[in-house]
């Protein structure tokens, strides 16, 4: 069996600041990592290795330094890594990403695609679902458990206000969440190999798009502008002691007729019983 | 165009607070609002959509719609839309829009904005301005789709007020069956089973009690448990109390999370990232109280407290003096 696992690094978004004239993100000395729900794929892509035995390749698309994650993909357990890299690529939205990607998978061939549900840099969880389209392969979204008998994968899945049971075929494509499961910590012998394993390297010589049909240019979508939210008129501050803060707090809620009108129902409630 | 989800034959609150968002939108344009709606005998739904606004509803009919399924739905509305040819397609981005609205997405060819929390019509180019929150919640991004139609966005629910719906209004109402065929629905949903809810759901909460990491320990949410209660309404968290476990899923306030807008948030140690503050800033009064006076969640608060939370709330004053 061959599992693919698209992954992304990504900047670690719980250090990143914004620059509030510019508008623009402040990336210097914020550490990258692998996108997290894409660790979790690559897990259950490892935990289907280890049951019934696969060839597990990870793929990146990004500039030559986010090969960084297949050093810890290697440690994990994986067998493979492709980094997909062309400047023709840059700027590329979801739409052109997933053509990519999806153009990748074909290449290489497969029985089964994991990814992330979504990136914490992105949030659009768009990728994963429309490289299925692109292929024409069956999409479950979301899963919180995966299990694979012969030839049909059962998901459970998370909707709304429902879980899921769905069962398909393979050839599919899982988007994985961070309820799925743990990702194994790296083993130390492998981490010892994982810098002499190689790296396959793809550009768009053997993908072969035409330079309008991808990057910036080929994007449906374009970024009209960035900024970041300006304040609110700011309110009334206070600043004492606790004991007046009740006070300040109380006689708003009661201007308001927060409190009162609580108060009252609660005592008809009393009353009428 | 809308699609509106209904499940059981009940569409979603987020289904009508975007026809009532596309009405004002299409003030802008010269056009007009169509609403979709998939499933299996769902012919009664077509009247509120049209008392919400729509001038028109597409009632897409076919046994394989009555529950949701990805292949089913994603094929029908690509006929609906190449019938109808709309210049604009917006979703709700329940977890059910946001898988559907990639994959319909892909099939049209065209661009998907994820998660706004506002569109505008520019009115020079007449182009969908898309705003939602990017790069991990740092920035706020507006997203345009010149070239390629329909522009496609989804929006989280909650984002767009419901407006009033007018029981006199006259729309079309439009019957679709899709070319649909067993062999087309190759995910198999085996099993549905309802999700146990210990909490209500708060995005219909009048008042709200929310908790940020200051709140230090999962004990320390009795106490605003204890508040809320007085107060009649319920708590709430930001994504930090839920990562920590102390707070179960449902009650995480924000990007990711719910968008509330309550009469009354009050906002407990948290010191409100953009994520959490694009969950809660449209809320109609919010008071805040934090050690911190530059907390961002203090600039946004009608009334900000600066100091301890513990020292301010400590419950048996306050209960005491309510009561009196």
């Amino acid at each position: 069996m061959r599992i693919l696992v698209f992954a992304k690094q990504v900047p670690d978004t719980t250090e990143v600041k914004a620059d509030p004239v510019k508008g623009t993100l402040i990336r210097d000395g914020v550490k990258s990592i692998m996108n997290p729900e894409d660790k979790n794929a690559l897990e259950a892509a490892l935990q289907l290795k280890d049951k019934f035995g696969a060839k597990v390749t990870v793929i990146t698309m990004g500039p030559p330094t986010a090969a960084a994650i297949f050093r810890e993909s290697y440690a994990m357990g994986a067998d493979e890594a492709v980094l997909i890299t062309d400047p023709l690529y840059a700027g590329a939205d979801t739409w052109v990403t997933s053509m990519i990607l999806a153009r990748t998978a074909q290449i290489i061939g497969f029985d089964l695609i994991l990814t992330g549900r979504q990136t914490i840099d992105g949030d659009t969880a768009q990728v994963g679902i429309e490289i299925a389209e692109h292929i024409g392969i069956p999409v479950i979204a979301y899963a919180t458990n995966i299990t694979l008998k012969d030839n049909t994968v059962v998901v459970t899945r998370e909707l709304d206000n429902t879980y899921e049971v769905i069962s398909t075929k393979l050839p599919c494509l899982i988007t994985c969440t961070k309820d799925l499961n743990k990702p194994r910590y790296m083993r130390i012998s492998n981490i010892f190999g994982c810098f002499d394993k190689p790296i396959t390297t793809l550009n768009n010589s053997i993908l072969k798009f035409d330079k309008n049909e991808v990057g910036l240019v080929g994007s449906p979508t374009k970024v009209k502008k960035t900024f970041t939210k300006g304040p609110k008129v700011q309110g009334t501050i206070f600043n004492g002691t606790p004991e007046e803060g009740v006070e300040v707090i109380l006689s708003k809620l009661k201007s308001e007729k927060i409190i009162n009108a609580q108060i009252v129902n609660k005592k008809k409630k009393l009353e009428g019983a | 165009m809308i699609h509106c989800e209904q499940r059981n034959g009940e569409i979603l609150n987020v289904g009508f607070e975007l026809v009532g968002k596309a009405v004002e939108l299409s003030k802008n344009l010269d056009g007009q609002v169509t609403a979709v709606i998939c499933g299996h005998k769902i012919n009664h739904l077509a009247e509120p959509l049209i008392h919400y606004g729509a001038s028109k509803v597409v009632i897409v009919e076919h046994p394989l719609l009555e529950k949701y399924n990805v292949d089913a739905y994603t094929e029908s509305l690509y006929q609906v839309v190449k019938a109808e040819n709309p210049e604009i397609l917006l979703l709700g981005a329940t977890l059910v829009g946001r898988e559907l609205g990639p994959r319909l997405a892909a099939r049209l060819k065209t661009g998907l904005t994820a998660d706004c929390t506002n569109l505008e019509i520019d009115q020079e180019s007449k182009l969908l301005l898309m705003t939602g929150l990017a790069f991990g919640g740092n920035l706020m991004a507006t997203i345009i789709c010149p070239d390629k139609r329909p522009q496609m966005a989804t929006i989280r629910p909650g984002v767009f007020s419901l407006l009033q719906s007018n029981k006199h209004s006259k729309g079309e109402v439009m019957l679709f069956t899709p070319r649909l065929d067993e062999d087309d629905i190759r995910v198999k949903v085996e099993k549905i089973f309802q999700k146990v809810r210990k909490h209500k759901d708060i995005t219909t909460e009048k008042i709200l009690v929310a908790g940020g990491r200051d709140i230090g320990w999962k004990e320390g949410f009795k106490l605003l448990e204890e508040l809320a209660e007085l107060l009649g309404g319920r708590i709430a968290g930001s994504r930090a109390v839920v990562d920590e476990g102390w707070l179960p899923k449902d009650l995480q306030v924000g990007q990711p999370g719910k968008v509330v807008r309550p009469k009354l948030y009050i906002a407990i140690g948290i010191s409100g990232a953009i994520q959490h503050l694009a969950g809660m800033q449209e809320s109609e009064c919010i008071k805040a109280i934090n050690k911190d006076l530059e907390a961002p969640v203090m600039k946004i608060a009608n009334v900000a407290i600066v100091g301890d939370w513990k020292l301010i709330f400590s419950w048996q004053r306050v209960r005491m003096k309510i009561q009196t």
